[in-house]
């Protein structure tokens, strides 16, 4: 299990170098251990939602809440496995502070043959006063069949 | 009042974060599609490659509200209360366009929902249905 943790802190360090949006918002993996992921995001003025508040959009929140629900499902497996998000649900319960870093901690809570299932909230200051909470389900295996540069083939399926 | 084309368009240039994802907002008489042009920014997984699920959510979430404004007129920027994000399919290379159907409008609340699709309108790539605080000015 631990040896997996290992891999998996290599692995999401990769996944955010590797994600063009992740750096394009800075994002970063802040700490991953068995209890899941906590990512950050910097403050930044081109990520602001409202201007007259000056408060970062709700765009980047969930993103943020997005991104740690994915890594985290890679904490609650014991083998890598490709995910897509099947759906991802947020309340917003207030405005994050203009100038403060975005936080966001996730958990998974159950992993099935197909599915995971993860909690998170994203914060700015405490965990206990947060700026939105998400709940997302997770499909494992996603990426079966199909590899590097799938997306550039025409899709299957769908006539 | 100011053209409705103009009254959104010069909501989006006000608001960095669409600038940042490049949001558009495209109108046909009364009927709004925004309009997401790809960017390698918006890119979440490089491999396949696909379209950040995040941004996909964050898109739709800015047409609910565009369409807001457009449709109702708002005193202030609506707020986001809650979104239920599904996503269909991955994301392509592709541009990304949506269009949203506000379900009910009362004195705070609104229910909206948002579809968004690529290259086939009949086959939708992610939906999204929320509730936002809202201060209409029309009606």
């Amino acid at each position: 299990m631990s040896e997996h943790l290992d891999a998996m802190r290599n692995f999401v360090q990769a996944m955010n170098q590797g994600s063009p949006h992740a750096i394009a918002l800075k994002m970063e993996t802040v700490a991953l251990d068995r209890d899941g992921a906590t990512l950050r995001v910097p403050y930044d003025e081109k990520l602001i939602g409202d201007p007259e508040t000056g408060v970062i959009a709700g765009g980047v929140v969930t993103t943020l809440l997005d991104h740690a629900c994915g890594q985290a499902v890679h904490t609650g497996l014991t083998e890598f496995k490709t995910i897509a998000t099947l759906d991802l649900r947020i309340d917003y319960m207030r405005a994050a502070e203009p100038g403060k870093d975005i936080y966001a901690r996730a958990h998974c809570y159950k992993v099935t043959r197909s599915v995971a299932f993860v909690r998170a909230v994203a914060y700015d200051d405490n965990p206990d006063d947060p700026v939105a909470a998400a709940q997302a389900a997770f499909m494992l295996d996603s990426s079966k069949g199909r590899g590097f540069g799938a997306n550039l083939k025409d899709r299957k399926g769908d006539q | 009042m100011s053209e409705p084309t103009e009254r959104v368009d010069a909501m989006l240039a006000r608001i960095p974060y669409a600038q940042f994802l490049g949001v558009k907002i495209e109108l046909a008489g009364d009927e709004m599609t925004a309009v997401l042009p790809f960017g390698m920014h918006l890119v979440g997984n490089p491999t396949l490659p696909a379209i950040h699920g995040g941004v996909l959510g964050a898109f739709m979430e800015m047409t609910a509200l565009a369409q807001l404004l457009l449709t109702e007129g708002q005193a202030r920027q609506p707020r986001v209360i809650d979104v239920s994000i599904e996503y269909l399919r991955s994301g392509r290379p592709l541009t990304t366009f949506a269009r949203a159907e506000i379900k009910k409008v009362g004195r705070r609340i609104a229910n909206v929902h948002v579809e968004a699709w690529q290259d086939r309108r009949a086959a939708p790539i992610a939906a999204l249905r929320g509730h936002f605080l809202v201060t209409p000015t029309k009606g």
